[in-house]
């Protein structure tokens, strides 16, 4: 029996990986061991710290470009997005961290315990909420870690279950309407089940067309995919058929149409600060992942996925933006709006060559502050029964609270497009590359959606000045120093990315090269 | 077809080139911020800022009204009077570089000086006209920061800044329209304005991306200097998309509608904004692209036939209209209409249109002040059928406004006639057929001009009174309202003269404006031309003092095919809503239904909670995640089968 040997393994490489995994074991025995009062000072400042440690190790590594260990690819995409996942996931933390604006937070351990009854205020009292967010969070940042950075399909695969089963559980732990948000998680854990199958079947699909090479063995690494498009003698059925399962699973999670069903009632479902993480950093993951499928494994096929996948994204974008129009919850509203802009993303993956791939990434990042500053203002325009979130509840908001209906003016100008956000240049930042790629047609529907999706944004804008506070307009909770820090990086950054793009701008080209 | 796209004439050869800005040039940046800085103070401040916010908004204009002057002045002694300032670098993307600068040049000098100079004066009337008005704190806000970004507009050096201050004075002005917001009939208004002009943006936004696709850049001088080698088509697109942006800013066929319903805004004040302001944001988009204009022929055809056809249409609906604002809205669209039919006409024409912009702006703020101060007076009434006999009363907005009515109809030798006339003498001069056609269309518009405005005039302010019974003693406005109608009334008498003499020779030294190709002969004498459009005026004034100096009925008439027609604005809102409206809402109830039946289970199933009872819930909800599974099969089956069609295609 001869000795089984390790592959090399680059640690400084995957120490992000590494030390996100590790914090959040750590945080599953701080559940265990520390006593209940002292579990939320504990558990926050660690997945914060792990986040930072990590952001650290990702600015450290920031010129290496290597496969470790087989299957996890460190290079330019990888790093950046994988600052990107980091550094969103902290403001997520300091949303799902806030204990200031209701007692034990948005979460609740116990299923059983009806919001503001004796036992639920004894338990906040008792516990400071529910501890075992945390943890969960990191698991699914440390899952996303490794999306954006497999190597290899199967890789991809576990990582996606990695981040998505946290992300489940997660999502049913709404404090406040709680049937909802367990019926939420159930339909998200049903429906994400059956997509990652799709993605699985599509996996053996390919692995099957990689068979097909003579001397060079089979596998779903995607280099081997990448000279099986090239040279596979087996049926291109085989091909076309897994690579369409593949990218089936992949934009389940991006949130494209028609496989966007799940996005309305989850987003509206879960947790506000769970909403926002996903909003952000889910995005982030899904389209790491389908800008790697698509630009290493499967570049040779560009001119037969395009068209497939560039009517997706018209879908998408007529889905998202035409469905916004009618929604009266700011949720839902948001929701769709995301599914929006899944479709403007798409086009940037779909642009050929570094500058689409660069824009991606420049809009991910974008996307990700703003609308994590969208979902930290719904947390705080609240009344006696938690979150109000019909949008005729919003009617004159500004009135009774100016500055956060100006932050909130400013976050939906930025959704908009408006010139000075980063809205506007992340935008621009990925349909120039497509209309320079011969993509015209995108690129057309691109700008017509998002005239059609300034519009249900403006009308919250004028609905929340230029209405008169009803008896039903509930007031802003002062937030506390979290939720405060959250908004105003939020803001900041959609600020600084709208007026000085240029230094991501030019991180983001430097960073758009795959290893192959 | 391939005619059309090859008949393109040589570029202008002479290049754009444009020098630094230095000394007092370098704060031209100034202009921008003053305003804007302003803008945000006032709207940050809140109450605090109520008693003296007004104030600061008036100030704020009144500097950079004379930093441009002084900026202008400072443009005299330079050799190549078109400077630049860059900022910083704004986007640079590989190949892609877009600067954050501005352009002071005489074209961007002139617009500014209207912005600011007008502009000032309506600050200063709002300061008045506003005084009750709970909100005057925020509207003089949303008033600096529709200046600031009107000024953006005028002042990028290249296409992506002015598409900055496009969005910027569009939000604005939606704010302002939907001021009242109490009053729905506003609130629909700002909605169809927005999109109305949503629908130009793109086109203007289209427009930009094909810079970036065929020439790889926006700035000015770039984009002008290497437009003349694309394809014909590519010209074509690239300045019909152009176009559209300016024909939704400045209220043109097809998107004339949003313009007289944005009369539905709080004040004459804030329907000036959209008058004489904001609405010629088109016609400087058009001039300042006008080597893209000039390098296709065919293009100019649809600039001028736009021109023509918005210039009858505003008129014609004029003549039907008891409104006093939505009169002058729709004389705007018609005068824009002869603004475009200038710009269309290229070369020379360029600078005529120019100048009647700038005399438009003196008499129709005028007139639109003067409006608002009748209605001060009557007790905000509007209805032309109610007035009557105000000469008596109002004897400072009498005369202004009696200046302005000179003016637009062109009398010589008031400022109309030095700006229109020579447009409508512009337009005979084309080789073929066409001359009649534009030359004709323009007198007949000059003659329509003519007699609704003196039906406006004389149904005003002659004529028996048919005022509301709870009228007894109509007022003249305060000093500061009428100051600035005094200053607006001259500008309106001799503006005109002086404008026509300098600023065609002044504008020569912008960029690209100075290519001037030789003009075909008139196809009547220059006599002639303005032989015959004076005697249409005269004859148009005389036929509306003859119809209307014993006043009118003061309820609706029965009346004939053309004036029901006129009444409803010719039926264009109707073509709009069958093309437009329609479609929209049939594709968004399509979809809704479609998202009823799987997607949005939610939402009733809360309904269902709310109304009935648990078990209905429940059994709502258990059904919806099977119907999503399907949808996402549906989607699956739909991707698997184009990939494998595709494929299909692969093989052969």
């Amino acid at each position: 029996m001869t000795e089984f040997e390790l592959p090399p393994i680059d640690y400084a490489a995957i120490a992000p990986i590494l030390i996100i995994m590790g914090a959040a074991v750590l945080g599953v025995l701080v559940e265990a061991f520390v006593p209940r009062r002292l579990r939320h000072p504990v558990q926050l400042p660690l997945a914060l710290l792990a986040v930072l440690a990590a952001l650290t190790m990702v600015v450290v590594n920031a010129d290496k470009r290597v496969i470790t260990f087989g299957v996890i690819a460190i290079d330019g995409p990888t790093l950046f997005l994988q600052g990107a996942i980091l550094a969103l996931s902290a403001v997520a933390l300091l949303l799902v961290g806030e204990r200031a604006i209701e007692r034990g937070g948005a979460f609740v351990a116990q299923a059983a315990i009806t919001a503001d009854s004796p036992d639920d205020r004894r338990q906040a009292e008792r516990a400071g909420g529910a501890g075992e967010v945390y943890p969960l969070v990191t698991f699914a940042v440390g899952g996303m870690l490794i999306f954006v950075s497999a190597n290899d399909l199967l890789t991809m695969f576990i990582a996606l279950e990695v981040f998505s089963l946290p992300l489940y559980l997660l999502c049913a732990l709404a404090r406040r309407r709680r049937l909802l948000s367990q019926e939420a998680a159930m339909k998200y854990f049903l429906l994400g089940a059956y997509a990652s199958a799709f993605f699985l079947f599509g996996l053996a699909l390919l692995y099957g067309f990689t068979a097909g090479m003579g001397d060079r063995q089979a596998g779903v690494d995607f280099a081997t995919i990448h000279a099986a498009v090239a040279d596979s003698t087996q049926s291109p059925v085989l091909l076309f058929a897994g690579m369409a399962l593949v990218a089936i699973g992949l934009l389940f999670k991006a949130a494209a149409a028609p496989f966007h069903v799940w996005v309305p009632d989850v987003y509206q479902g879960a947790p506000t600060p769970i909403t926002g993480f996903m909003a952000a950093c889910t995005k982030v993951a899904a389209f790491g992942a389908l800008l790697r499928v698509f630009h290493v494994a499967f570049e040779g096929a560009r001119w037969d996925f395009t068209p497939v996948l560039g009517a997706v994204a018209v879908l998408t974008m007529v889905v998202g933006a035409v469905l916004a129009v009618t929604q009266t919850d700011i949720k839902r509203l948001l929701a769709y709006s995301s599914i929006a802009n899944a479709g403007y993303l798409l086009v940037g993956v779909l642009a050929p060559g570094p500058e689409g791939l660069s824009g991606t990434m420049f809009y991910l990042v974008a996307y990700g502050f703003t609308v994590l500053a969208a979902f930290a203002v719904v947390t705080l325009v609240r009344d006696a029964d938690g979150e109000a979130t019909h949008l005729s509840r919003w009617a004159g908001l500004g009135r009774r609270s100016p500055l956060y209906a100006s932050v909130f003016t400013f976050i939906l100008l930025a959704f908009a497009g408006i010139p000075l956000t980063s809205g506007f240049i992340s935008k621009f930042a990925v349909f120039a590359p497509a209309l320079d790629g011969g993509h015209a047609w995108l690129v057309i529907a691109g700008v017509l959606t998002s005239m059609v999706l300034a519009f249900p944004y403006l009308r919250v804008v004028v609905m929340m000045w230029l209405s008169e506070p009803g008896e039903a307009t509930p007031t802003v909770t002062v937030p506390g120093g979290l939720t405060s820090a959250a908004l105003v990086i939020g803001v900041i950054a959609t600020l600084v990315l709208g007026v000085v793009p240029g230094p991501l701008l030019d991180l983001a080209t430097g960073a758009a090269d795959f290893v192959r | 077809m391939d005619e059309i796209l090859t008949y393109a004439q040589a570029a202008p050869a002479e290049t754009v080139s444009y020098a630094t800005a230095d000394g007092l040039l370098s704060s031209v940046w100034l202009l921008v911020a003053i305003p804007l800085v302003s803008a945000v103070v006032l709207l940050l401040l809140g109450r605090r800022a109520d008693r003296w916010g007004h104030w600061l908004g008036v100030a704020a204009v009144g500097a950079a009204f004379l930093l441009g002057l002084a900026s202008f002045l400072g443009l005299r002694g330079l050799e190549n009077k078109s400077v630049q300032l860059s900022l910083w670098d704004f986007i640079v993307v590989g190949g892609l570089h877009v600067d954050f600068g501005l352009l002071f040049d005489p074209l961007a000098g002139v617009f500014v000086l209207l912005i600011t100079g007008v502009g000032f004066l309506i600050h200063l009337y709002a300061v008045e006209y506003m005084a009750t008005d709970t909100g005057r704190r925020r509207f003089f806000a949303y008033f600096n920061l529709f200046i600031a970004a009107m000024l953006l507009l005028v002042l990028g050096n290249n296409y992506v800044m002015l598409y900055f201050g496009w969005e910027g004075v569009g939000l604005a002005s939606y704010l302002l329209i939907s001021f009242w917001y109490t009053r729905p009939a506003a609130a629909t208004a700002g909605k169809k304005a927005f999109l109305m002009n949503r629908v130009g943006d793109a086109g203007l936004a289209i427009a930009i991306f094909i810079m970036f696709a065929t020439l790889g850049t926006t700035q000015y001088d770039e984009v002008f200097n290497n437009v003349g080698a694309l394809a014909g088509g590519t010209v074509l697109v690239l300045g019909l998309l152009l176009l559209l942006g300016a024909a939704g800013k400045s209220g043109q066929f097809p998107l004339q509608a949003w313009l007289p319903d944005a009369m539905e805004g709080p004040t004459p004040v804030s329907a000036l904004i959209h008058a004489a302001t904001m609405v010629t944001a088109g016609v400087y988009l058009i001039a300042r692209s006008n080597p893209v204009f000039s390098a296709n022929s065919t293009l100019q055809l649809v600039v001028v036939s736009v021109g023509a056809l918005t210039l009858l249409l505003g008129a014609i609906i004029g003549c039907a209209k008891d409104d006093i604002k939505r009169v002058l809205a729709w004389s705007t669209v018609s005068q824009i209409g002869y603004m475009f039919l200038g710009v269309g006409l290229g070369g020379a024409a360029y600078g005529l249109a120019i100048v009647h912009l700038l005399a438009h702006g003196f008499f129709k703020a005028n007139m639109f002040l003067g409006a608002g101060s009748v209605m001060h007076g009557m007790s905000d009434q509007v209805d032309i059928r109610r007035f009557g006999g105000l000469s008596k009363y109002m004897k400072i907005t009498w005369l202004t406004f009696g200046a302005g009515w000179l003016a637009i109809i062109g009398m010589i030798p008031f400022s109309g006639y030095w700006s229109k006339e020579p447009i409508i003498a512009a337009a005979f001069q084309r080789e073929d057929w066409t001359a009649w056609l534009f030359g004709g269309a323009a007198v007949l518009g000059a003659a329509l001009t003519a007699f609704y405005m003196t039906r406006l005039f004389v149904l005003t302010f002659h004529g028996p009174k048919r005022w509301t019974t709870d009228i007894e003693h109509p007022h003249e406005s305060p000093p500061l309202m009428t100051v600035p109608l005094i200053l607006l009334g001259l500008g309106s008498l001799g503006a005109g003269w002086l404008l026509a003499t300098s600023v065609p020779d002044w504008l020569t030294a912008t960029g690209g404006l100075a290519a001037t190709e030789a003009h075909p002969e008139s196809v009547l004498p220059h006599g002639v031309i303005v032989g015959l459009s004076l005697g249409v005026t005269v004859l148009g004034v005389a036929l509306g003092w003859f119809l209307f100096r014993n006043g009118t009925a003061t309820a609706p008439q029965p009346a004939g095919v053309l004036v029901t027609a006129a009444r409803k604005n010719l039926y264009t809102d109707t073509v709009n809503e069958a093309v437009f409206e329609k479609p929209g809402i049939f594709l968004t109830r399509a979809l809704v239904y479609l998202d009823n039946r799987g997607i949005d289970g939610l939402v009733n199933g809360l309904a269902a909670g709310v109304g009935g009872g648990s078990g209905r819930l429940r059994r709502l909800q258990t059904g919806f995640v099977r119907s999503y599974a399907t949808s996402i099969l549906t989607g699956a089956l739909l991707v698997m089968a184009a990939f494998l069609a595709v494929q299909a295609g692969w093989l052969t």
